[in-house]
């Protein structure tokens, strides 16, 4: 038993809903009581589809567990079939119906369909969640209706560059991408056409927008792309496996995962790199001319303004393939410092805590949010790149977040083009992460400035007392005697890099943990406190911190301007 | 349209419903856990714990649209395969993991152990386990239990349940009070007493309380007055605490609220004159705010689905006070009792149908092309992008609309869809 106040993930049959759901033609009937026809509403109103999910329910209710539910599950399933047609059919439980133990797929397989494809899934509720049961459904799916086409043992491995002897273009199916994930929609747009220019066709995307009739093409295409591992990774070793299909396995967010990306699926191919299309004989030198013409990440990031950029404290919290993938963003192409890396996907935890090791970290794998806000507490960072929820935990602590990875909130749908994916992608990712932080120009001269009056506290703002009052938010409790609230046109952005006192570990909030109680806290004397009120606010909570737990573990008891100032070169390496 | 006072709306004999159109297919309703969603905000020093699955949490947290709080005041303990093996292995970790949580939440004084359809289906004895954990708090904290599982519960059924599970705490007292009973926002709860006041009914309680521990007594001079058309067993138990029940309409709209606080007047006697002093500046003013909407509304064809249990008395006020015309009112379960009232106001004729075939009346609603649906969230975008303009009805547990002074803002809900379609243009 675990206590769970929210979680990233679903129960594994919303993950089978969202393979059911992204495709056409394709029906679910689910035995599940009444109340889990909830998850229709993740469709409808998170992604504002304009119909509802191809799910029938058996909702059973406690008067009909006395009598046959088995026999409700059989007329479920016939009216269903009856009313939708489908041209395939998944059947399988929620986690109550697990316990009764009607076992609706082998139900489903004693009835006449009409010859409609039945896959019945088996998802256990108790262990497994959401993106495992989306991979297992779309993996079962796969399987059961290209099992007749697989090649006996033995059959020679169809060569990924046969399309050279067909006298076609090479194509290649994504796999992954299904609704509910982030920016699915736009990234296959940006891929297909990524792949366009490099002469590549796209044969089956799934599965999104897929049929049943379009998964059975799926062994005609020369390769498989694992767009999405948390989805797709099973049913491209299975292609792999039973096909001898190759696997495209770099996903590409960021330039240099793009580039890898082309330079993996060209070579596989046997795309001739004499076009320079790939190679990095472009025109800036180091550069390949692909990234550098496509997409403004490579020259955003080398302009001056980006200097402010450098070594910023970094926090990486998501699902695996964009956690992994936003470290080396951050780390290689943006010049931030990645302080902490983790991820709530289980099965990808190998990948996460090998990107965390080539950075020097420990990789977090938990699906509890407080301790992932607690590891962003302690890390300290001026940046956090999460999901919805440590987009919340940042707000509380104060520092600014962009939103990296599901679970999907409506905000994570946006109506323009938004893709994660190639070099477009690259562009919103710079736009996205670096807007929460504040301009380079604005920083430093709030750095050249700080000592100016309209940041002591006290000033009043120009707009005189009409003037809307902002509490700095970054030090709410420590408001200095006789301080008032300041307004002021600085970004109360409480992180910042030339700030008097570098990022440090902090120690946890309030609502994490209570202080111990032993422990003999630090005074503020007179002219420490002074000191402090010099700073400006939007930093000053941070300072109060990290000269308090210096000050903690030297034993010093009481603070005065020079502890402030020992503080500040500690921090400062 | 006249409003009746007093002893209020008597069955009209002449009134012809068609028959009562029973459903039985697949429900598209909420389960009894979302009603946690406004039962925590009301008592801010209770903490409501399911005992179910990874997907009652999902409900929860999707249903409130939930990623708000540093620590919400619910959460679910997650059954795991090693609790499905041994029961005695899930008592001891459910007490755990009690012990762990109110030791980290000092501030709760009651614990809500909410069964769901794993537990009572694996049954979990949660009623057992409150007891124990109760005794092992030794007063600090009071642990309860009832269920909102989807197998026994709809949607607001799961505050019927949490009422119930407070009950026996009630203490037992005779004094002559005012009852109300259901949640209100604690602002029109505020309204509603001030207003008795000046009826001169001055024991006013309510339940739930806003405290948890300040539960209100109950016994032969308690009267009841149901501020929620969704409190069977609520209302039942309290009957035989001695309590009696006040028959009225809900207090929802100009016309159900001053029938409900006038049939409360009559109860303890006050003299309809005063009744009518304090009321009349009310409803002048009521109808007054409702005046804009009912513009919008009036003619109207309107088709609610089965859902929060409120749609028998949004029925009756959308048709008797913005004129619409009701094409079918679906509601979950049909309580003849609790829905006498409301059910004598409905126009002549109106159809009203119980349970639900999800599939059958979509195929209903199509067919009449209804002007406003009232659906849950599961259903409104796939009916708007037909065409057909929809109302949540998620939003009408959420919102302060009881009462007089919100009979203006309840019309509203329903008519900013129409009036919004009105704005839109893309030519």
């Amino acid at each position: 038993m675990e206590l769970t106040l929210w979680t990233y993930e679903g129960p594994p049959h919303v993950g089978a809903l969202r393979i059911a759901a992204s495709m056409e033609g394709v029906h679910y009937v689910l035995h599940a009581p009444q109340g889990d026809t909830y998850a229709d509403l993740l469709f409808t109103m998170i992604e504002r589809r304009d119909r509802r999910p191809p799910v029938t329910y058996t909702t059973f209710q406690a008067r009909d567990l006395g009598g046959d539910t088995a026999e409700l599950v059989k007329r479920t399933i016939a009216d269903a079939v009856q009313r939708f047609q489908p041209e395939a059919l998944l059947v399988g439980e929620s986690c109550t119906a697990e316990l009764i133990q009607d076992q609706p797929g082998a139900l489903a397989a004693g009835m006449d369909l009409g010859g409609i494809p039945m896959v019945s899934l088996d998802l256990p509720a108790y262990s497994k969640k959401e993106n495992w049961g989306a991979a297992e459904t779309f993996y079962q799916l796969v399987r059961s209706l290209l099992k007749a086409q697989v090649p006996p043992p033995g059959t020679p491995k169809p060569s990924a560059q046969r399309w050279q002897q067909e006298g076609r273009r090479p194509r290649v199916n994504l796999l992954g991408p299904t609704l509910l994930g982030f920016r699915c929609r736009d990234d296959v747009k940006e891929v297909t056409g990524l792949l366009q220019e490099h002469g590549i066709d796209v044969a089956v995307v799934a599965p999104l927008g897929a049929r049943p009739a379009d998964l059975l093409r799926l062994p005609s295409a020369d390769a498989n792309v694992c767009l999405y591992p948390e989805v797709a990774d099973s049913v491209c070793s299975w292609l792999e496996r039973s096909f001898g299909m190759p696997v495209v396995r770099t996903v590409p967010i960021g330039i240099g995962a793009t580039e890898a990306f082309l330079q993996e699926i060209t070579t596989l191919l046997g795309i001739a790199s004499a076009d320079g299309a790939v190679s990095n004989g472009g025109s800036a030198p180091g550069l390949p001319a692909t990234a550098a013409s496509a997409s403004r990440l490579p020259w955003y990031s080398r302009s001056v303004d980006s200097t402010y950029l450098t070594g910023k404290r970094v926090f990486i919290f998501g699902d695996a393939t964009h956690a992994v993938a936003a470290a080396r963003i951050a780390s290689k192409e943006l010049g931030f410092e990645v302080v902490g890396l983790g991820s709530y996907s289980r099965e990808q935890a190998r990948e996460v805590r090998a990107a965390a090791k080539a950075l020097g970290l420990e990789a977090l794998i938990t699906d509890d949010y407080l301790a992932v806000e607690k590891a962003m507490a302690e890390a300290a960072p001026e940046l956090v790149l999460g999901t919805q929820m440590e987009r919340h935990s940042a707000k509380r602590l104060g520092v600014p977040c962009a939103v990296i990875s599901t679970p999907l909130h409506v905000q994570d749908v946006p109506a323009r083009y938004a893709p994660q994916m190639g070099w477009e992608g690259a562009n919103v990712i710079f736009d996205s992460w670096v807007h929460p932080l504040m301009m380079g120009l604005e920083e430093h001269l709030i750095g050249m400035f700080r000592h100016d009056f309209e940041f002591v506290d006290g000033h009043r703002s120009h707009l005189g007392d009409g003037a809307p009052s902002m509490t700095p938010a970054a030090d709410p409790v420590h408001q200095g005697p006789g301080a008032l609230p300041v307004a002021t046109t600085a970004a109360p952005e409480p992180a910042l890099a030339t700030a008097p006192v570098a990022a440090s570990a902090a120690t946890a909030t309030a609502t994490l943990e209570a202080p111990p109680a032993a422990a003999v806290e630090p005074r503020w004397g007179a002219d420490g406190e002074a000191e402090l009120h010099k700073i400006p606010f939007f930093v000053r909570s941070k300072v109060r911190r990290n000269t308090e737990s210096f000050a903690r573990e030297r034993g010093i008891a009481l603070i005065d301007a020079e502890t402030l100032y020992d503080a500040k070169a500690h921090f400062s390496h | 349209m006249g409003v009746s006072v007093a002893d209020a709306a008597p069955a009209s004999p002449e009134l012809v419903h068609p028959e009562l159109l029973k459903q039985s297919g697949q429900r598209e309703v909420f389960c009894g856990l979302t009603s946690i969603v406004w039962l925590h905000r009301r008592m801010p020093d209770a903490f409501f714990l399911v005992v179910g699955s990874r997907t009652c949490a999902h409900l929860v947290q999707s249903a409130a649209g939930v990623m708000i709080f540093a620590e919400p005041r619910f959460g679910t303990a997650i059954l795991g395969e090693r609790d499905l093996a041994g029961l005695a292995d899930a008592n001891e970790e459910l007490d755990r993991l009690v012990r762990d949580l109110l030791e980290r939440r000092p501030e709760i004084r009651t614990l809500f152990l909410v069964g769901s359809c794993p537990s009572e289906v694996i049954k979990l004895d949660l009623s057992r386990a409150a007891e124990r954990l109760t005794s092992q708090f030794n007063g600090r904290v009071r642990v309860l239990n009832y269920s909102g599982s989807g197998i026994e519960t709809t949607f607001t059924q799961g505050e019927d349940n949490a009422l119930l599970a407070l009950l026996p705490l009630m203490p037992s007292s005779e004094v002559s009070q005012l009852l109300i009973v259901g949640t209100l926002a604690d602002a029109v709860e505020d309204r509603f007493c001030s207003l008795f006041a000046k009826m001169g009914i001055e024991a006013v309680r309510s339940l739930p309380p806003r405290r948890s521990t300040d539960l209100p007594a109950v016994g032969k001079g308690t009267k009841v007055l149901l501020a929620q058309p969704f409190l069977s067993g609520t209302s039942r138990a309290l009957v035989s605490r001695g309590a009696e029940l006040i028959h009225a309409p809900y207090p929802f709209g100009v016309e159900g609220s001053r029938d409900w606080m006038a049939a409360a007047a009559a109860a303890f006697g006050v003299d309809p004159a005063r009744v009518a002093q304090v009321l009349d500046p009310l409803v002048e003013r009521g109808r007054r705010a409702l005046a804009p909407h009912r513009q919008v509304l009036e003619g109207k064809r309107l088709f609610l689905m089965p859902d929060s249990q409120m749609e028998i008395p949004l029925a009756r006020f959308l048709s008797r006070e913005c004129g619409m015309e009701l094409v079918e009112v679906g509601t979950p379960y049909l309580d003849r009792q609790l829905m006498a009232q409301e059910l004598a106001l409905l126009p002549s004729g109106t159809q009203v149908s119980e349970g639900q075939d999800v599939e059958r009346q979509l195929e209903r609603v199509r067919a009449a092309r209804p002007d406003l649906v009232v659906c849950g969230l599961g259903l409104a975008n796939p009916l708007e992008a037909e065409g057909i303009a929809t109302k949540w009805s998620i939003e009408l547990v959420f919102s302060p609309i009881h009462g007089c002074d919100q009979a203006g803002d309840l019309a509203e809900l329903f008519a900013r869809p129409l009036r919004r379609r009105q704005l839109l243009t893309f030519a």
